[in-house]
């Protein structure tokens, strides 16, 4: 395994006391692998890559468990050795692409810095790499625009570039926090097609953060589903899409709005997730939960096999049951 | 109830006067929005889907009265939108929400506060207890806790301050609401509710809706009728259904080839080819030609004119 994450917790004191916004995130990913992270918003996703890549916000912090990047603890290592890491071993594209990219440097400086610092490269072999990333990323005329500054690009290209920045030293890991929520369709696909070819060639592990299950399905070899701070189900792609053995994933494919037909009403799961502050005891999705039974209320299921996948869920600790 | 023609807005993007003097450069002129025409009656939803850039969240301003028009002209029941928006009444009647959930809510007010604000500003719930009654109402309708009124917008995620800007929009029993990629930013779930929830306050309330959307799924739920944006016109204008069924113009069919969807898994999509254009320097002629398969030298030279809901000549000369 690339990438193993065991039994991460990560806490935000605040004035109201600790809210824990991840408890027991546990998973691992292959070199070559792309790992899908969806749910509901606020479920813990970007606070898992954030984890990941050492740049939680303060006062979040991680409260327990570990990060093993190639079997190497990461999640305490200094400031300085994990930046180090960043850029070069991970590569991280977040959800707002604009904090990303310095104002006062064209592109193309940003580039070859980055591709510099980690890469022996020299001037020119760096310049023309930065045009061919630009390129990738469907940049057109990279050559032209490569000594542009990003406010001369639209916010769909600046957020191309900022992918190109964080593919550019060639990292084993890329991080992706919903890389292509920006985007259009025609772009997306683009990106996508980019990220399947470098999981596929260069054997770059992804972790691909995005509510979008169309781009899930195209791109992610497995799935994990997120809920108030956990996983609550992981298994291949396919099976999560079309077999959910977790009600709450049934409840979360089947609101997916159709392209084929109008429905007068769409599958809903009503109620929301809880608060951190207010989590229920036993299963955390119990109050929203078609299947609730005694036990969800006051044992919490940690993930168990359940048919192709792994959940967390009652309903397949009962030999023969399913969801 | 809503009446746009030939409604447009350009920007000056030039450098300031004497920068640009000096360079001997002419004005810049970006035309955001270039000559639409669209009705929406009482009680239905048109929907407008394109590429990011083609204009769709300049006419939402437009249509709210959040910017003045170059050309052309919005009506509101009649009247000249300028002249309805100087009526509190008919301000109340409109309401937007905005794409971004991060720009649009005031950080330092708390979210009762916020979601209150309308209900203040048009005195419509004098009464303290029952003004906190009806914004734990407005919480609750778009999934968020009553108890959530006490906190600032950044103790909230993305999605989640979605949904306070909706249960604002609300709060003044608008008539008429634009929405401008309500659910871009929130997951299928809270999508699902939302869709719902709207569709819902159509049947009760006779809601008007312009809704604004690059989720052909999405759109495809909610809509009576359905405008295809590019380079700030509309080029195909259709009923929902038949838009889906039978789309005519070349560009909405690249559009629905590059939808990504879940039967999809393993298999690639075909991306419309090349890039949206500048709307500085736009195209000549159909500014759609240098993408479209089906572009010949009159497509090069002549703008198709709209003409039965479809502006393009190849579908006008039967040789799409
Ligand atoms: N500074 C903070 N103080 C307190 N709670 C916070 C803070 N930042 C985030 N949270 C909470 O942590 C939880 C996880 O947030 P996170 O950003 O990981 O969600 P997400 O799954 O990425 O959501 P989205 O899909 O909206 O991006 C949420 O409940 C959020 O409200
Ligand atoms: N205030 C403004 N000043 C200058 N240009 C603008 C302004 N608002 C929008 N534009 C430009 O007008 C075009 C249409 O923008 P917009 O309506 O936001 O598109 P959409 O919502 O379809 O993505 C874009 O090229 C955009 O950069
Ligand atoms: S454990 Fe119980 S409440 Fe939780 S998902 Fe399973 S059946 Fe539903
Ligand atoms: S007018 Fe010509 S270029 Fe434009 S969409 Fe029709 S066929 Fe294509
Ligand atoms: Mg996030
Ligand atoms: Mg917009």
């Amino acid at each position: 395994m690339l990438l193993e994450v065991k039994d991460l917790r990560v806490e935000f004191p605040t004035r109201r006391g600790v809210l824990t916004a991840l408890n027991g995130v546990s998973f691992s990913i292959a070199p070559g692998e792309v790992l899908g992270v969806v749910g509901e918003s606020g479920a813990g996703k970007s606070m898992t890559g954030a984890a990941i890549i050492g740049l939680l916000e303060p006062p979040g912090r991680i409260a327990g468990g570990e990060i093993r990047l190639e079997g190497r603890r990461i999640d305490n290592l200094p400031l300085a050795e994990m930046r180090k890491i960043r850029g070069k071993r991970i590569g991280a594209i977040f959800q707002d692409p604009l904090t990303t990219l310095n104002p006062l440097y064209t592109v193309g400086r940003q580039l070859v810095e980055t591709m510099q610092a980690h890469l022996p490269l020299s001037d020119a072999e760096a310049r023309q790499r930065a045009i061919g990333w630009l390129e990738q990323v469907g940049i057109p005329a990279a050559a032209q625009r490569i000594d542009a500054y990003p406010h001369q690009f639209s916010g769909g290209m600046r957020q191309r570039v900022v992918i190109a920045l964080a593919l550019c030293a060639e990292p084993q890991l890329v991080v992706a926090d919903e890389p292509t929520t920006a985007l259009d369709v025609s772009i997306q696909a683009q990106i996508i097609a980019l990220l399947k070819r470098l999981a596929r060639e260069q054997r770059t592990a992804i972790m691909l953060v995005t509510h979008d299950m169309g781009v899930i399905a195209e791109t992610a070899d497995r799935v994990a589903v997120m809920y108030a701070g956990r996983i609550i189900e992981i298994g291949p792609v396919r099976d999560v899409v079309r077999h959910a053995q977790h009600p709450y994933t049934a409840g979360l494919m089947a609101s997916i709005p159709p392209l084929d037909r109008k429905v007068e009403r769409l599958a809903q799961i009503d109620g929301s997730m809880p608060r951190l502050n207010a989590i229920p005891p036993g299963c955390p999705f119990s109050p929203r939960c078609p299947h609730v039974f005694e036990r969800c209320r006051v044992a919490r299921p940690e993930l168990m096999p359940a048919g192709a996948t792994d959940a967390a869920c009652w309903l397949h600790d009962q030999p023969g049951a399913s969801a | 109830m809503i009446e746009a023609r030939e409604l447009t807005r350009y920007f000056d993007v030039s450098k300031p006067w004497l920068q640009r003097t000096l360079a001997g450069e002419p004005r810049r002129i970006l035309r955001a929005v270039d000559g639409i025409t669209f009705d929406i009656p009482k009680g239905t939803t048109l929907s407008l889907v394109g590429e990011s850039g083609c204009g769709k969240s300049t006419v939402a301003r437009l249509v709210v009265g959040l910017y003045p028009p170059t050309a052309g002209q919005v009506r509101f029941e009649g009247k000249d939108l300028a002249a309805a928006r100087a009526q509190p009444e008919m301000r109340r009647r409109m309401q937007m929400i905005f794409q971004d959930p991060y720009a649009s809510l005031n950080p330092r007010w708390r979210v009762h506060d916020i979601v209150a604000e309308p209900i203040r500003a048009f005195n419509l719930v004098p009464d303290p207890a029952q003004q906190r009654e009806r914004v734990a109402e407005l919480l609750r309708q778009v999934g968020l806790s009553p108890l959530d009124g006490g906190k600032y917008p950044h103790e909230f995620s993305g999605g989640q301050r979605q949904r306070i800007s909706i249960a604002r929009a609300l709060s003044s029993n608008p008539e008429f609401l634009v929405c401008d990629e309500p659910t871009s930013a929130l997951d299928v779930s809270v999508q699902a509710q939302i869709l719902n929830l709207m569709k819902q306050l159509q049947r009760d309330l006779g809601l008007t809706f312009l809704f604004i959307s690059h989720n052909l799924a999405v759109v495809r739920q909610v809509s009576d009728r359905i405008g295809v944006m590019y380079l700030g016109r509309i080029v195909e204008l259709a009923e929902s259904e038949s838009l889906f069924t039978r789309p005519r113009h070349p560009y909405t069919r690249a559009l629905m080839e590059a939808i990504p969807d879940l039967e999809m898994t393993g298999r690639s999509r075909t991306p419309v080819g090349g890039e949206v254009p500048s709307p500085i320097s736009p195209p000549s002629g159909c500014a759609f030609h240098p993408r479209c398969p089906l572009a010949n030298d009159r497509c090069r030279a002549e703008a198709p004119a709209m003409l039965d809901g479809v502006a393009c000549h190849a579908v006008q000369e039967g040789r799409d």
